[in-house]
């Protein structure tokens, strides 16, 4: 018997849910920046030097963070897409249009914090192996997604249109994830996965994880500001809205 | 902790440019994209404010 049900549908409303992310947004930028500050400690002054890359390795510690958040945030940003084609629910698509920036500069910087790895380590900026490849249509998957947004006036078919697109190239994702299996890459292997323990020391690991907690605090944080700015964009002749900026 | 002097923290071992060009990088972007939000919101209130002073003027 539970009594105290929450109204989730209640923050369905772009109204509620801007009043509720601007409660919300502070804290997870709080949180973001404790665990940055932590995860950069750990990252320089209490993670070894690795055997074989000497400091180097170090840039693992933006680039599997940034990496995986480009594909989580894709994930993420087709099912509100998806969820709002199927229920015809206009803060879905202001969640999708909110994700899609965060995303592509997830996706650039691992493109970038990848190729500054890839130089001392393999001898080379930029390969077209599986992974690197994957990775890129990812950026241009989001590029596409923030074009076509942008060439539709009307916001409500943009978020039909851009639906489509996002939860089409969902396919790359799981592409992007098993690359490194399915063909013979440059790039290595995953250094942590479900099935296996990790294969390097437990600080490092400590280190990365908190690297990836961090950029998703920080990945919600911007979402939750950014969907303010698209609410108060595109509901502005709405009395609330009149009555918010006054 | 590895490092002797604040000199050795900076040359990465010789890695410096690709450590401190990755974490560089990422550092800038996310400062540019909390920026970008800010001054976003500005305009758009700035905006919203001045369309809401000009419909009341009009009735």
């Amino acid at each position: 018997m539970n009594k105290r049900v929450i109204h989730w549908f209640k923050f369905a409303s772009p109204q509620n849910f801007y009043v509720l992310a601007g409660r919300m947004w502070p804290w997870f930028a709080i949180l973001a920046t404790l665990l940055t500050v932590i995860g950069l400690w750990i990252a320089f002054f209490v993670a070894p030097t690795d055997a074989q890359q000497g400091e180097g390795y170090r840039i693992i510690f933006v680039h599997v963070p940034a990496s995986q958040m480009s594909m989580f945030i894709y994930l993420v940003m087709a099912a509100w897409a998806g969820f709002g084609l199927a229920f015809n629910t206009r803060l879905s698509g202001m969640m999708a249009s909110a994700l899609a920036p965060t995303g592509a500069l997830f996706a650039f910087l691992s493109l970038v914090t990848g190729s500054l790895w890839g130089k001392p380590m393999w001898g080379t900026w930029w390969v077209w192996d599986a992974r690197l490849t994957s990775e890129l249509i990812l950026l241009f998957l989001y590029l596409g997604f923030l074009a076509l947004q942008a060439s539709i006036d009307d916001p409500r078919r943009a978020d039909k249109a851009c639906a489509v697109l996002a939860l089409v190239g969902v396919v790359n994702v799981p592409i992007i994830y098993f690359s490194v299996k399915w063909w013979n890459t440059l790039h290595q292997g995953a250094s942590v996965s479900l099935t296996k323990s990790p294969t390097m020391a437990s600080t490092m690991l400590w280190g990365m994880l908190i690297m990836v907690l961090a950029c998703w605090m920080y990945a919600i944080t911007i979402a939750l500001l950014r969907v303010r700015n698209i609410i108060l964009d595109r509901e502005r002749h709405t009395e609330w809205v009149k009555h918010a900026v006054e | 902790m590895q490092w002797n002097s604040v000199s050795e923290f900076f040359a990465m071992g010789g890695y410096a440019f690709y450590v401190w060009g990755s974490f560089g990088s990422t550092a800038l972007m996310v400062v540019a994209e909390v920026l970008l939000l800010r001054s976003q919101r500005k305009e758009l209130l700035k905006h919203l404010r001045n369309e809401l002073l000009s419909e009341r003027a009009s009735l």
